[in-house]
């Protein structure tokens, strides 16, 4: 297949995970409703699809607020990091043979770099917001998200053994034969768990938490700013669901159906699978949060990587 | 951690329940007989208005919502010359028609009173007035209350003998 030019593959791929951001905010909510027994937005337009551009209105005619309190310029780039890096990190997510933004040979751990910028987001946002309870969410995004960031990619490790490759067209080819689920489970497990602390959802949303602190680091953000932290967040439910299909679901591998099709689906497997998890699960005491990341889910990702790469080196 | 994951696998369970969120505009909801909704004054089998201006709904009502001002007609009835509720205040509480002797004023199974303005939430005598007889059919307050009104005298209420001349029964 012959790839296409490049900037068709960067507007292609930014226009579509910008709208599958967006309309993930409908998806979420008619999934939340469907499994609580409820419809959720069904009155704008067919099934309520148009509750996306009713609410895009809506957050763009709001009042652009910035507290005088607030340490200004930093105020208003922490909402733009989140977005930046986010997006950065769909450059070297492979959709299909060749639909590829650029194929580092490193970029898993481009990956793991730009959600661990994202951080800087989050913290520098409940800092310069000069509000207490913005300024405690944006202390515990900063230590969930590093203690969480330490065994994601530690967990992915096994698989780049396994691939023996940074690159992640390369480790979706290493899939032909078996998706790295079944070798890597407790690795899949692990990068699950990680990546929904990564992008700060229910059960792992913590920095927000609004029976807590309000709404924890962007309490005091208003209108598109609000919004890009939103939206940014659905992006990075859709960058992690698609790093699950493509790390250890084998990407566009799979039969009858082109590759775009196949990726789609799984990727939309795992936000639904996201949505199911905030469904259902409450959210833990900070300290338990902290002490099952060191002392459960560093030591299991420390011991799944010394397994496979015994394993590994015995095979050879 | 397996409680974690039969939680999932039960809220999971739910995409195959039915839903039972009641799609309003369309479909309406069940409103029991006795729901208090918008308030009425119903009128007598005759159709005259059975409310008499005794003023105890406006004293019993919690919030103060409900005006009035009796008068007299030419046979000596009495009616409320101007009846106002103020349904912007209104609560809904009932007690107006607890305490109504005369079961002029009720409270109907209808909630649909959305309006643009809120002036639009006074409602006047004319808003109120209904034509039928509400929850007391066949009631009649002037046929069976012992007072004296134009054209039915003293004794000639409903299941009410004639006075008797008390000293006829002398010895």
């Amino acid at each position: 297949m012959t790839s296409p030019h490049p900037i068709v593959s960067i507007l292609g791929i930014v226009i579509v995970a910008m709208t599958t951001a967006a309309f993930l905010i409908w998806v979420e909510r008619r999934l939340l409703a469907l499994w609580q027994d409820r419809y959720g937005p069904n009155r704008v337009g067919p099934f309520g699809l148009l509750q996306v551009a009713a609410d895009s209105i809506k957050i763009f005619m709001k009042e652009d607020w910035i507290p005088p309190f607030a340490d200004k310029s930093v105020f208003i780039i922490a909402p733009a990091i989140v977005f930046v890096t986010v997006l950065m990190s769909f450059a070297v997510l492979p959709v299909a043979p060749g639909i590829i933004v650029s194929d580092l040979n490193v970029g898993l751990l481009f990956f793991l770099a730009m959600s661990s910028l994202g951080v800087y987001s989050v913290v520098l946002a409940g800092w310069s917001s000069n509000n207490k309870y913005a300024l405690i969410g944006g202390l515990r995004a900063a230590a969930q998200m590093l203690s969480y960031e330490v065994f994601m990619g530690l967990s992915l490790m096994g698989v780049v053994l396994l691939a023996g490759s940074f690159s992640l067209p390369a480790i979706v080819e290493a899939q032909q034969k078996i998706w790295f689920v079944i070798p890597q489970f407790p690795g899949f497990i692990l990068f699950l768990i990680a990546g929904l602390a990564e992008t700060r959802r229910i059960p792992f949303d913590l920095p927000e938490a609004e029976s807590e602190l309000v709404a924890g680091y962007h309490s005091e953000y208003s209108g598109m700013k609000f919004g890009m932290f939103f939206v940014g967040e659905y992006m990075g439910v859709t960058l992690i669901s698609s790093m699950i299909a493509v790390l250890f679901f084998g990407g566009w591998l799979g039969p009858v159906f082109p590759g775009v099709i196949w990726f789609l689906i799984k990727t939309f497997f795992f936000i639904s699978f996201f949505v199911l998890v905030r469904a259902a699960l409450p959210r833990p005491r900070f300290d338990q949060l902290m002490s099952w990341g060191w002392k459960v889910m560093l030591p299991l990702a420390l011991a799944n990587l010394l397994v496979t790469g015994a394993i590994v080196l015995m095979w050879r | 951690m397996f409680s974690i994951l039969r939680t999932i696998w039960y809220v999971f369970l739910h995409s195959f329940q039915k839903r039972i969120t009641v799609q309003y505009p369309e479909q309406k909801p069940y409103l029991a007989p006795r729901y208090r909704g918008r308030i009425v004054l119903s009128r007598d089998p005759d159709g005259g208005e059975r409310c008499v201006a005794c003023n105890l709904c406006a004293v019993a009502c919690p919030v103060g919502c409900i005006a009035l001002q009796a008068t007299e007609d030419a046979a000596g009835r009495r009616y409320p010359e101007f009846f106002r509720i103020n349904f912007s205040r209104c609560i809904f509480c009932g007690y107006c028609e607890e305490a109504c002797p005369t079961y002029a004023i009720q409270l109907t199974p209808d909630f649909e009173m959305g309006e643009f303005h809120r002036k639009n939430l006074v409602y006047e005598k004319q808003d109120l007035l209904i034509d039928g007889q509400g929850k007391y059919p066949g009631y009649n307050y002037w046929r069976v209350a012992g007072a004296q009104i134009g054209g039915k005298d003293k004794g000639q209420a409903a299941h009410e003998a004639p006075p008797v001349d008390v000293r006829s029964l002398l010895p």
